[in-house]
């Protein structure tokens, strides 16, 4: 007998079909109904979108181009009514404007000099890099053995090596009051020469100016009558130094000086607290020091609140006698002097650490470009 | 500032004497007036009226127009012009003012009624005796009641002046304030009689009067004078009377003054006497009126007493601030009409000082010592100055262009004073003849060998340190270089330099052309033709740092204060650029 096929149920039920129908007739089908059809591809997914069409508030029957920016020719044609302008990206900045721009320490230094104006203080000229020893050290009562002229703190030159001329009487004096004191002194008892005061250098400090510009005013004042003087200078100074994050070959000294009749120590204090006070330092102390030509000598601190704590920000001192009576000043004539560096404060105010990003060819011109407006000086000084 | 106009001539022969126009411009100066115009009343009236040369007629006597301080009523005629500059010039003595010596029963009163208090409620009077006018008086005297008008009175609000010929009237007089109804007269150079309130309509139309009329219009009760006649002497502060008019042969002047203001009343009135009392036949003497109030109170007018003042010599001297003797101020004072003399009493030397009735602007001893200046020559005084600064001018110059370079897109940088010996010479194909850097003895590296002798390499190495940064660059620096200077007692000497840099795409040379023609512009130096030294002009160079053919000597004032030019490549190179550079440099002292 051969194979016999039979009737095992009255009806078949074809699902996939009836599954596909359901589909073609737009019904909703299973999820999981889907996938096994989808994976023996008979239905491939298809996505219909479709629209509403309705008149909006900015209807109109011809379309427009959104407008960016108002042109010449709008104004011209008067079209400018219709105009519909495309909304602007208010959170983003303008494009970066085409201009020039000066120096942070020139900005800072043009401040300052305001100050001193505004204190009444007279601009000393210091175009004068090229100093001889004898006024950057010996006429200041800076004792030729001091540390500070050695070849390591000072730069010599080679060319052009000695000054030729130096008022000769006045070297006598100051030879004087080194080596055998006067006016009082006992002075430093040693053998004071020439050579070494011969000796150019490129000034270490701009008081190099200030004893030329006293010694000046003390002939005048033997001449015709004394003159009191405020005077300041604010330029560059030479250290033989090496270079590092705070310290380089070369920066701006900041100098301020009153010579007058009965000066005390009280005036000093009162001035610096003045002129501090007018660059937003207002909480001053003041440290006994040691200076050559300064006595009393103070190191000026001033509490910063940023850095929590108190930083030195200045010299300064009342000028010796030995300085003073052998350029010819009378007695009760003082003067009383200050100075700091325009580095220093320039780098607290625009938040510099390294003084090389603030001076000289490797500073980024991004930099100079970016830094705010100087406004020191300009709010009122407390106190 | 109130201005007189007076005839030149009259002037000077009042003055006794000619002056030049620049010597009378002097005078004035150190008196205290000026001379503001000198003109013709031709000129006058061709002005007016828009005329031209030709059409206009009028008078071609010089005129000259003083400027007087507006509290000097003394001096608003030629009269008292010529009298104060006379005694200022020491020809005369100034004048001492009384009044005529006339029994009480003789003296002419004025009876003030009630009424009057409504409007106008003071009146003061003063009559001229025996006066002789020429025509130049005449008319002074009427300009002068003008200007008091204009300039005291406040244009006839606070007073107003009438002036009659005595002898066409009978005193007593009353000064009255009547409904404007019961007012008629015959006005000022009218014909016919009009009653007050048919005159106040008339009047509306009159270019000189109508701008008066408000002063009484809305007054239920006119202010007028009347004599025993009831003879109306004048409507004021609006217009005479015909019938009382002065003329060239009046004699007698009789002159009231009515006033919402007596002080003011009393300065008009003493002004009027004591300048036109010089005409009379007893020389500046003045007959008195009494004017007799209702209340019963009466007043001898006018008030010719002096102010006296005890002013101490240190005061004067010590504002003036010249030291003066008793002697030398009390003259002083005289040649200002003021009378001085030493006082006796006290240890201080003090000075007595008679304030005359024609100086009512002398208010207080700082008045006083004005005039001791003024006659001491405000330009005799020696200078004292307060202490100042000086400006240093190098400094201030840099500040300036510094700003001018960077209004003009350029970046400032400040590069260093010492470097290499190789950068300042060989990176720049230049060579060191041994005459211009200064040279460090102990350098602790290399940077440190040279002080600059230029301001170019330390801008060719911000550029080689700035490559990322966007092109173009346009960077300066104004700064001191140093030379070797054998006339300086150290052998070197600073030079101002200003240096100026552009790095792009292409070399930008006439940018940097155009950075100098800035310079110079703002120096103010104009452009010329070469070998013309009143400006700047550009020749071509040869120097070894820049391109050949692309490089100039500025010359400035025929000095070579400079150069410019494109970057020689070479150099570019050994910088460490790639792209393409022009540079300035040049030495602003030579500005100076």
């Amino acid at each position: 007998m051969g194979k016999q096929l039979s009737r095992k149920v009255q009806h078949v039920e074809d699902k996939v079909k009836d599954l596909l129908l359901q589909i073609q007739n737009g019904q909703g089908v299973e999820k999981d109904d889907i996938n096994p059809l989808k994976a023996r591809k008979l239905i491939a997914l298809q996505t219909w979108k479709g629209y509403s069409v309705k008149k909006g508030p900015n209807y109109a029957p011809e379309r427009k181009k959104a407008a960016t920016d108002l042109t010449r020719e709008n104004l011209q044609r008067g079209d400018w009514k219709d105009l519909e302008f495309k909304e602007y990206n208010f959170s983003a900045k303008g494009p970066p404007a085409e201009c020039g721009h000066l120096h942070p320490l020139n900005k800072v230094k043009e401040r300052l000099k305001n100050i001193f104006r505004m204190m009444k203080f007279e601009e000393m000229p210091t175009n004068r890099f090229v100093e001889s020893s004898f006024w950057n050290f010996d006429a200041l009562f800076q004792p030729q053995q001091h540390p500070a002229r050695d070849s390591h703190d000072t730069f010599f030159l080679q060319v052009p090596s000695t000054t030729k001329q130096l008022p000769e009487d006045y070297v006598e004096r100051v030879k004087r009051v080194h080596e055998s004191g006067g006016y009082g002194s006992r002075g430093y008892c040693y053998e004071w020469k020439r050579d070494e005061a011969n000796k150019n250098l490129l000034r270490t400090h701009t008081t190099a100016i200030s004893s030329r510009m006293l010694y000046a005013l003390a002939q005048h004042a033997k001449e015709q009558t004394f003159t009191p003087k405020r005077y300041f200078s604010i330029d560059r100074v030479f250290r033989n130094e090496a270079v590092d994050r705070t310290h380089l070959a070369e920066f701006h000294q900041i100098e301020g000086l009153v010579c007058d009749r009965g000066l005390t120590l009280s005036h000093l204090i009162g001035v610096l607290d003045d002129f501090f006070s007018r660059l937003g330092m207002s909480k001053l102390r003041f440290k006994p020091a040691y200076n050559p030509y300064t006595e009393p000598s103070m190191e000026i601190f001033s509490y910063h609140e940023g850095f929590g704590k108190w930083v030195e920000i200045g010299n300064s001192g009342m000028f010796r006698p030995e300085m003073l009576r052998p350029m010819g000043f009378p007695e009760d004539v003082n003067v009383i002097a200050w100075g700091l560096s325009l580095e220093r404060p320039t780098m607290i105010l625009y938040g510099i650490d390294n003084i090389r990003d603030l001076f000289g060819h490797k500073v980024d011109l991004g930099l100079i470009k970016k830094n705010p407006l100087c406004l020191i000086g300009i709010q009122d000084a407390d106190g | 500032m109130p201005t007189v106009s007076v005839g030149r001539d009259r002037l000077f022969a009042a003055l006794g004497r000619k002056y030049t126009q620049e010597e009378f411009e002097d005078l004035c100066f150190s008196f205290g007036i000026e001379l503001d115009d000198v003109t013709t009343e031709k000129a006058i009236i061709r002005k007016e009226k828009h005329l031209d040369e030709e059409e206009a007629e009028g008078d071609e006597e010089i005129i000259y127009k003083i400027e007087v301080p507006a509290n000097r009523y003394d001096l608003l005629c030629l009269e008292g012009l010529a009298q104060a500059l006379r005694i200022f010039n020491k020809q005369d003595k100034m004048p001492t003012y009384k009044l005529a010596n006339i029994s009480k029963e003789s003296t002419i009163k004025m009876h003030v009624k009630p009424e009057t208090a409504l409007i106008r409620p003071y009146v003061v009077c003063a009559v001229l005796r025996d006066i002789t006018f020429d025509e130049a008086s005449y008319n002074s005297f009427i300009d002068l009641q003008d200007k008091l008008h204009q300039n005291i009175c406040r244009r006839r609000t606070l007073v107003a002046i009438g002036t009659h010929d005595l002898d066409t009237l009978q005193g007593p007089f009353t000064y009255e304030a009547l409904p404007p109804v019961e007012i008629n007269f015959v006005p000022l150079k009218q014909e016919k009689a009009f009653r007050a309130d048919e005159l106040m309509e008339f009047y509306k139309s009159d270019l000189k009067l109508k701008k008066f009329l408000h002063i009484i219009e809305n007054s239920p009760v006119f202010p007028v004078f009347y004599d025993q006649n009831r003879t109306v002497l004048s409507l004021p502060p609006i217009i005479n009377g015909a019938h009382s008019a002065i003329t060239l042969k009046t004699k007698n002047v009789f002159i009231e003054c009515t006033a919402t203001d007596l002080t003011k009343a009393k300065i008009v009135l003493n002004t009027m006497v004591t300048t036109f009392s010089a005409y009379c036949k007893s020389k500046f003497e003045v007959e008195p009126v009494e004017v007799i109030y209702p209340d019963g109170k009466s007043y001898f007018y006018p008030d010719l007493s002096v102010y006296d003042m005890e002013v101490p010599l240190s005061y004067i001297t010590g504002l003036v601030g010249v030291s003066l003797k008793t002697e030398e101020v009390t003259s002083l004072l005289n040649r200002m009409q003021l009378r001085a003399e030493q006082s006796v009493s006290g240890d201080v030397e003090k000075i007595n000082v008679s304030v005359p009735p024609n100086r009512s602007d002398v208010l207080h001893p700082c008045d006083v010592m004005e005039d001791v200046a003024i006659a001491f020559g405000y330009n005799n005084i020696p200078k004292r100055k307060l202490p100042s600064l000086k400006p240093l001018a190098l400094n201030q110059l840099e500040d300036l262009i510094r700003a001018e370079i960077a209004m003009n897109g350029f970046t400032e940088v400040l590069t260093w004073i010492l470097g290499s010996h190789w950068e300042n010479f060989s990176l720049l194909n230049r060579n060191d003849d041994k005459s211009t850097a200064v040279i460090v003895g102990n350098p602790r590296t290399s940077d440190f060998e040279v002080v600059r002798t230029s301001l170019m390499p330390g801008a060719l190495k911000v550029i080689g340190h700035n490559k990322d940064h966007p092109k173009p660059i346009k960077i300066f620096e104004v700064g001191d270089i140093v030379r070797l200077d054998e006339t300086k007692d150290v052998g070197a000497t600073n030079r101002r330099s200003l240096s100026a840099l552009y790095c792009g795409s292409n070399s930008g040379f006439e940018l940097i052309h155009s950075v100098l023609d800035r310079v110079m512009e703002v120096m103010g130096a104009p452009f010329v033709p070469v070998g013309d030294s009143r400006g700047y002009y550009i020749e071509r160079s040869d120097a070894p740092e820049f391109l050949s053919g692309r490089q100039a000597s500025i010359i400035y004032k025929g000095k070579h204060i400079g150069n410019f030019g494109i970057v020689h490549p070479q150099v570019l190179n050994n910088f460490d650029i790639p792209d393409p550079c022009s540079f300035m440099e040049l030495d602003i002292e030579y500005f100076l």
